[in-house]
């Protein structure tokens, strides 16, 4: 990889971690998954981490556009912006450094959870593979949802507007699957491979299926080359 | 050095840059003057490779700014209008951001940030964040960014703007002596600036170049009456229209007459013609006595408005 893209993403964890923002969204993100998956656990009475998954990827809805709004439209509002893209260094590599760095915040967050799996695995029997798999999958989600936060804070200078745009574009994704019968018999199958959530509770499952991972790869790659040419954009303007 | 041909940027209809065309030469400090909105801001975003001209061109070092982007930014090192930066950045991980981008290797870090905290003044503020800074150190780490990689072009985007007069001195001298080896643009509408500093000028006003010269041509290209400034001492109170009838004067003006016999006044006459002879003769045959009689300068302020109003 190359070392402009490391500098980048070292550059923006520093960022993250000396300012409260890593703090405050991290804490956040385990109290409320933390609350979600302990008060539903004793109702079910059962080992499962299948809650907790079907919860993340709704909290990420919010979490992740939080932490993406301000990479891009913050440095387009105070100007910086000027003397990054007067570095020697391409767009692209820009966007990826801020893309891994989100994407360490990201895991570093899914990870912390493994504590509620622990305390899981003392109560009761877990399957292990399933476990694996959907923290495999939580990761490919949160890249999706951060790819897509990366592009909409790449076209504004505005972090609200990043924040709302990534989140609409996020719940249509999420929502995609759980409108199928209002859409047309054709276009079903359609809107349901374009869910990520049909995605991720195939991989969460525990199946590792190569159709899913290029269904997000896909979506990254999608979301991120967008971003790309956004900040590209300001050459014609 | 530089070369800029026939560059033009229009945003939707307005055209900010006009068909503009010039060279800048090694060693050269050239002042790059304009009033606001001028088009300079917007010509220098296209030499550094921020923006695309709809047409024209930009060489630098030989190298065209589309083909070879990246090798002529990394001959330039730019410090934008209100130098921006990393406000939740300390000034110390700045400089090393920078020079991590810059592929400068890290055994010369430690090196070169001594340098550039020499140079720039920065000893008092290393360790602080660049938010907690003045204007005037926000600037010379701004300088002290675009000039970390030793580039052999600067170009600096009003670098004095908010600064006090000391920091203002400092800076300019600072610029001197870097036109000595580097290219030097420096975009300004402070003139003292310009002819405190510049070798050469160029004055850009709605897109379009006006005029490119040393501050003595563009001085002497002043198509402005000539003033001649003149002190006497004399009891008589006709001295005003005896000036003025004159031959070849066209207009007198009292600057200040006090109770004293002290009268001073500015004559203007049509360029080219000398006036002090008369003037003399006149003030011997009616025994007034010269204290003062100096031409005036057109200043490089007289030039620009001249130019830049229409």
């Amino acid at each position: 990889m190359s070392s402009h893209v490391v500098v980048f993403c070292k550059k923006e964890l520093r960022s993250f971690f000396d300012s409260p923002i890593a703090y405050i969204v991290i804490t956040t993100f385990l109290l409320i998954s933390g609350w979600f998956f302990f008060s539903d656990l004793f109702l079910v009475n059962q080992a499962s981490l299948r809650n907790l998954f079907d919860i993340i990827p709704f909290i990420f809805m919010f979490f992740v556009p939080a932490v993406t709004m301000r990479l891009i439209s913050e440095e387009k509002r105070s100007g910086t912006i000027e003397i990054l893209l007067t570095l020697p260094v391409k767009d692209y590599e820009i966007i990826l450094g801020k893309f891994l760095a989100g994407l360490i915040l990201i895991v570093v967050a899914v990870l912390l959870t493994l504590v509620y799996t622990f305390t899981l695995s003392g109560l009761g029997d877990l399957d292990f593979g399933s476990v694996v798999a959907g923290y495999i999958g939580l990761i490919f989600l949160g890249a999706t949802y951060l790819s897509v936060g990366v592009f909409t804070s790449s076209f504004t200078q505005n972090q609200i507007v990043a924040f709302i745009t990534s989140f609409a574009i996020i719940f249509a994704l999420y929502m995609l699957n759980k409108v199928l019968m209002f859409v047309p018999n054709f276009l079903a199958s359609f809107f349901e491979y374009l869910s990520v959530d049909y995605h991720f509770s195939n991989i969460s499952r525990g199946v590792i299926d190569s159709r899913d991972v290029i269904y997000y790869l896909s979506l990254v790659f999608f979301f991120l080359f967008l971003a790309v040419r956004a900040l590209e954009s300001r050459k014609w303007r | 050095m530089i070369r800029v041909k026939n560059l033009t940027k229009k945003y939707g209809e307005l055209k900010a840059v006009d068909d503009v065309t010039f060279d800048v030469h090694t060693g050269d400090i050239l002042g790059f003057l304009g009033p606001n909105g001028a088009g300079k801001t917007t010509t220098v975003r296209i030499i550094t490779c921020f923006l695309l001209p709809t047409a024209g061109w930009v060489e630098v070092d030989g190298l065209n700014v589309f083909e070879h982007s990246l090798e002529v930014r990394k001959k330039i090192g730019y410090l934008p209008e209100n130098a921006p930066l990393y406000s939740e950045m300390n000034v110390l991980d700045y400089l090393h951001f920078i020079m991590g981008v810059r592929g400068i290797l890290k055994d010369r870090w430690s090196q070169r940030t001594k340098e550039m905290i020499n140079i720039c003044g920065l000893g008092p503020v290393v360790n602080r964040n660049i938010g907690e800074l003045s204007k005037g150190f926000r600037q010379r780490v701004g300088l002290a960014q675009a000039m970390v990689h030793d580039p052999e072009v600067l170009i600096l985007d009003e670098p004095t703007s908010g600064l006090d007069p000391n920091q203002i001195a400092e800076i300019r001298s600072l610029i001197k002596e870097l036109g000595k080896e580097k290219t030097v643009i420096l975009c300004t509408h402070i003139l003292p600036e310009v002819e405190a500093t510049c070798k050469r000028v160029l004055i850009i006003n709605e897109g379009k170049i006006v005029a490119d010269g040393s501050p003595a041509e563009l001085q002497a290209s002043f198509q402005g009456k000539e003033q001649i400034y003149i002190e006497l001492k004399t009891p008589f109170t006709d001295v005003e229209s005896k000036l003025a009838n004159l031959e070849n004067v066209e207009k007198v003006k009292e600057i200040l007459t006090n109770g004293d016999d002290l009268k001073k006044f500015t004559i203007e006459c049509a360029r080219g013609v000398d006036l002090r002879e008369g003037l003399f003769r006149l003030a011997v045959d009616n025994n007034w006595v010269l204290l003062e009689m100096r031409k005036e300068q057109a200043s490089l302020e007289d030039v620009f408005r001249q130019l830049t109003t229409s």
